[in-house]
């Protein structure tokens, strides 16, 4: 099973590389954007067809490993 | 006096540690990151600086799972003096032996300077041979050094005292290279036997080479 884990700042982390890139853009004239914010995704193949089981599991990543829960969020998809 | 220098893969700053701690006529020990325990008589863990794993996911995450850590958590937990710099300093925060959090540099940029900080405490080991409103000019490198600790946190560090250091300017005005809370350079824990700090001491122990405030907060750990 393909599972795709977003990983972002949270709410109210200033976001340094977000505010870097929305500069450049306003540069670039597209200032239409009020805002940019960057995060991660990691794309894992998990040997388990159980989807609730992987959810748990890769929440469990998430929580051990793949976030810093100080300052980010994660999102569990199912792809 | 024994210190243990843990070096991972991706470690830069070992042997700059062993020198200074050698200088001062400590006695050094390299301890691989795959090794299960620290030598039996150290009084002091360095975790120095570098880029272990590559800094691979966020820095410092995967250092944290190392086979020595479960013996720096113990021997931070009884009490044992560890001090991590740089990237040492991101170690302590995964592992939750420090508060906080390390995002990117607020310019993005790698940061490679000499910089100003000043004494906020110096009732701990490490700014024991400090006054409270010293200058020091000591180099950081780093493209990660952007502390983050939420409000409520924040207001802990300052009641008990675990501000150690803030970056300043060289008359100690404060001045932020790097996006850091409150200018934030230097913490410690509750406990006091445990310090971080993104700038390097270590590099700053030969006047030949800019500098030898490290000297001092070096020294206070081989005190007490």
């Amino acid at each position: 099973m393909k599972v795709i884990v977003n990983i972002q700042l949270k709410e109210g982390v200033l976001d340094p590389q977000g505010k870097a890139v929305h500069h450049a853009l306003s540069a670039l004239s597209f200032n239409e954007v009020g805002d940019v914010r960057i995060g991660k995704q990691i794309i894992l193949q998990v040997n388990e067809t159980d989807e609730d089981k992987v959810k748990a599991r890769v929440s469990e990543m998430c929580e051990e490993l793949l976030a810093n829960t100080v300052i980010e969020n994660y999102e569990i998809e199912i792809a | 006096m024994k210190v243990s220098v843990v070096v991972f893969p991706g470690t830069n700053c070992e042997m700059d540690t062993k020198y200074a701690y050698e200088k001062l006529n400590a006695q050094v020990e390299l301890v691989f990151h795959k090794d299960d325990t620290l030598p039996a008589d150290t009084d002091l863990v360095v975790l120095p600086g570098g880029f272990s794993y590559g800094d691979y996911l966020r820095s410092a995450a995967i250092a944290k799972f190392s086979p020595i850590m479960k013996d720096v958590i113990r021997f931070a937990n009884d009490g044992g003096k560890v001090l991590g710099i740089c990237n040492g300093f991101q170690m302590l925060l995964e592992m939750g032996l420090l508060e906080g959090a390390m995002k990117r540099n607020s310019n993005v940029h790698f940061i490679s300077k000499h910089q100003h900080l000043r004494v906020i405490n110096n009732d701990n080991k490490f700014l024991q041979k400090l006054n409270i409103g010293d200058v020091l000019n000591i180099p950081i490198a780093h493209g990660e050094g952007n502390y983050f600790i939420d409000e409520k946190g924040l207001v802990e560090l300052y009641a008990n005292n675990q501000v150690l250091l803030k970056y300043s300017d060289e008359n100690g005005i404060d001045q932020n290279p790097n996006g850091s809370i409150d200018c934030i350079a230097c913490i410690c824990n509750k406990k006091r036997n445990v310090f971080g700090l993104m700038p390097h001491p270590e590099r700053a122990i030969e006047t030949l080479l800019g500098s030898a405030d490290g000297v001092k907060m070096l020294e206070g750990l081989m005190e007490g």
